[in-house]
């Protein structure tokens, strides 16, 4: 065990409908080789121990690729340190004797279900809403490698691709928007000749569903690339705008 | 936003290009002659509806996207360090908005009502014999508060101006490796010059550099 000394000042809620409140609690032994969720189990098991309720927070692989841990640590999406989630996160970051503010994500499309734990499947509405692409699968499929696709297009559509859907955009931005979010989705596919066909109904059903799930605007503030744990950049929104304008301006 | 906002940047060209014809600083002669013509011109005249519509509209769409963004976080957060990862200008732009609009109250009211509808034949005639517009700008700027205002009206403008200018090319899906640089550098540099040339006036006047 370490020997660092924390206050955490912890979102607690017992449910949606809760008002939830910060309570302080102090943690002791924190390693600085732990992660950040790894010293949340320390406090969470003192308090099991103490026969308190558990502080519920999303956790899943604990090796970055999976999305599911989120966190607004100290005034930061995914805490300090750039193109990392809350698990990669170490306490080395902090310093002995530091005050630690832990919060949900804040959105009106990500409502809280308990403590730090929020709803995502906001995410998942908007994917289905045209985050794919219709694949024949009568038994004439073509093989994804036959297609010749330049390489600096296959690169952006992985990069877009990288996107875990942690929702970390959301809660950055000021206005709450899921533009990055959004627009590494249409951008994986409206990259590469598979999704082209859908593209115009893709851009137009996802914005429609992101503006009905309640996101905000994007103005462009850049907040969300910044603190985005797979750096997915700004270029997909512009991606996505010209989409969006081109199949404004072209459906029928 | 970005369709209004350049149209209102295009007008900020033609305001500046004819109000700085008092850096000829010849008695205004040369700049009455450019009001004189841009006061009278259908055209300028039929433009001067457009752009009051054009920033109509993009006032209202700005209140419209503030509301919105509000009710996307109605919980905010206890901490939050929005110094990390953006500026304050670019995430300020509906409150520097809202001083520009201010400003534009009291600055309509120093020069559009008069020449439109309250009349400036009370500031005589220059020395080519034509209503004096470049009198009206002496008179209100003796005034040290309407060029201290003046001047910070300017500054919202430059901060306006900072993340608007390409920040209006991203909302278009205008961003391209080769390109950005250089409507970053466009942006900038039209965010000093024009503020710092419309803040010139108020002053060089006030300080009687120009007669």
């Amino acid at each position: 065990m370490g020997n660092m000394k924390l206050t955490l000042k912890v979102w607690r809620q017992g449910g949606p409908n809760d008002k939830g409140r910060i309570v302080d609690y102090p943690v002791s032994d924190v390693s600085e080789d732990m992660s950040f969720l790894e010293m949340l189990d320390v406090l969470n098991d003192d308090l099991v121990r103490k026969g308190e309720d558990p502080i519920a927070f999303d956790h899943d692989c604990r090796e970055g690729i999976c999305g599911m841990c989120s966190l607004f640590i100290n005034g930061e999406a995914h805490g300090p340190g750039r193109g990392i989630t809350t698990c990669q996160l170490h306490m080395r970051r902090f310093k002995d004797g530091d005050t630690i503010y832990v919060e949900p994500w804040r959105s009106t499309a990500f409502p809280v279900i308990k403590d730090l734990a929020v709803d995502r499947a906001a995410f998942d509405r908007i994917q289905a809403a045209g985050g794919f692409v219709s694949v024949n699968t009568s038994g004439n499929l073509v093989d994804g490698n036959a297609l010749p696709i330049p390489k600096d297009d296959a690169d952006k559509a992985f990069d877009a691709a990288t996107c875990i859907g942690c929702g970390a955009c959301v809660a950055t931005c000021p206005n709450g928007s899921a533009m990055l979010f959004v627009a590494a989705k249409v951008s994986q596919l409206a990259l590469l000749p598979q999704g082209k066909p859908e593209s115009k109904r893709r851009a137009l059903a996802m914005v429609e569903q992101m503006d009905k799930e309640g996101f905000g605007n994007c103005s462009n503030t850049g907040a969300c690339e910044v603190e985005c744990p797979k750096n997915i950049s700004l270029e997909h929104i512009a991606r996505l705008n010209r989409e969006y304008l081109t199949a404004t301006l072209t459906k029928e | 936003m970005a369709l209004t906002g350049l149209f209102l940047i295009s007008f900020l060209v033609v305001h500046a290009t004819v109000n700085g014809m008092i850096f000829f600083n010849d008695g205004g002669v040369t700049f009455n002659e450019w009001a004189h013509f841009f006061g009278t011109n259908l055209l300028i005249r039929t433009m001067e509806i457009v752009l009051f519509l054009g920033l109509i509209a993009h006032v209202v769409d700005g209140l419209m996207l503030w509301s919105q963004n509000r009710a996307a976080r109605p919980v905010k957060y206890a901490m939050e360090k929005g110094g990390a990862n953006r500026s304050w200008y670019s995430a300020s732009m509906g409150f520097l908005g809202t001083l520009i609009l201010l400003f534009l109250v009291l600055h309509l009211w120093h020069f559009w009502v008069k020449t439109r509808f309250t009349g400036i034949e009370g500031y005589g005639v220059d020395a080519a014999g034509r209503e004096n517009l470049f009198a009206v700008m002496q008179q209100t700027f003796r005034s040290p508060a309407a060029v201290i205002i003046y001047v910070l009206g300017c500054f919202s403008l430059f901060w306006h101006l900072l993340h608007g200018f390409k920040s209006a090319f991203q909302s278009l899906g205008i961003n391209h490796s080769r390109y950005n640089g250089l409507i970053a550098m466009c942006g900038t540099a039209f965010s000093i010059i024009v503020p710092a040339l419309f803040a010139l006036m108020p002053i060089s006047i006030h300080l009687n550099w120009i007669k």
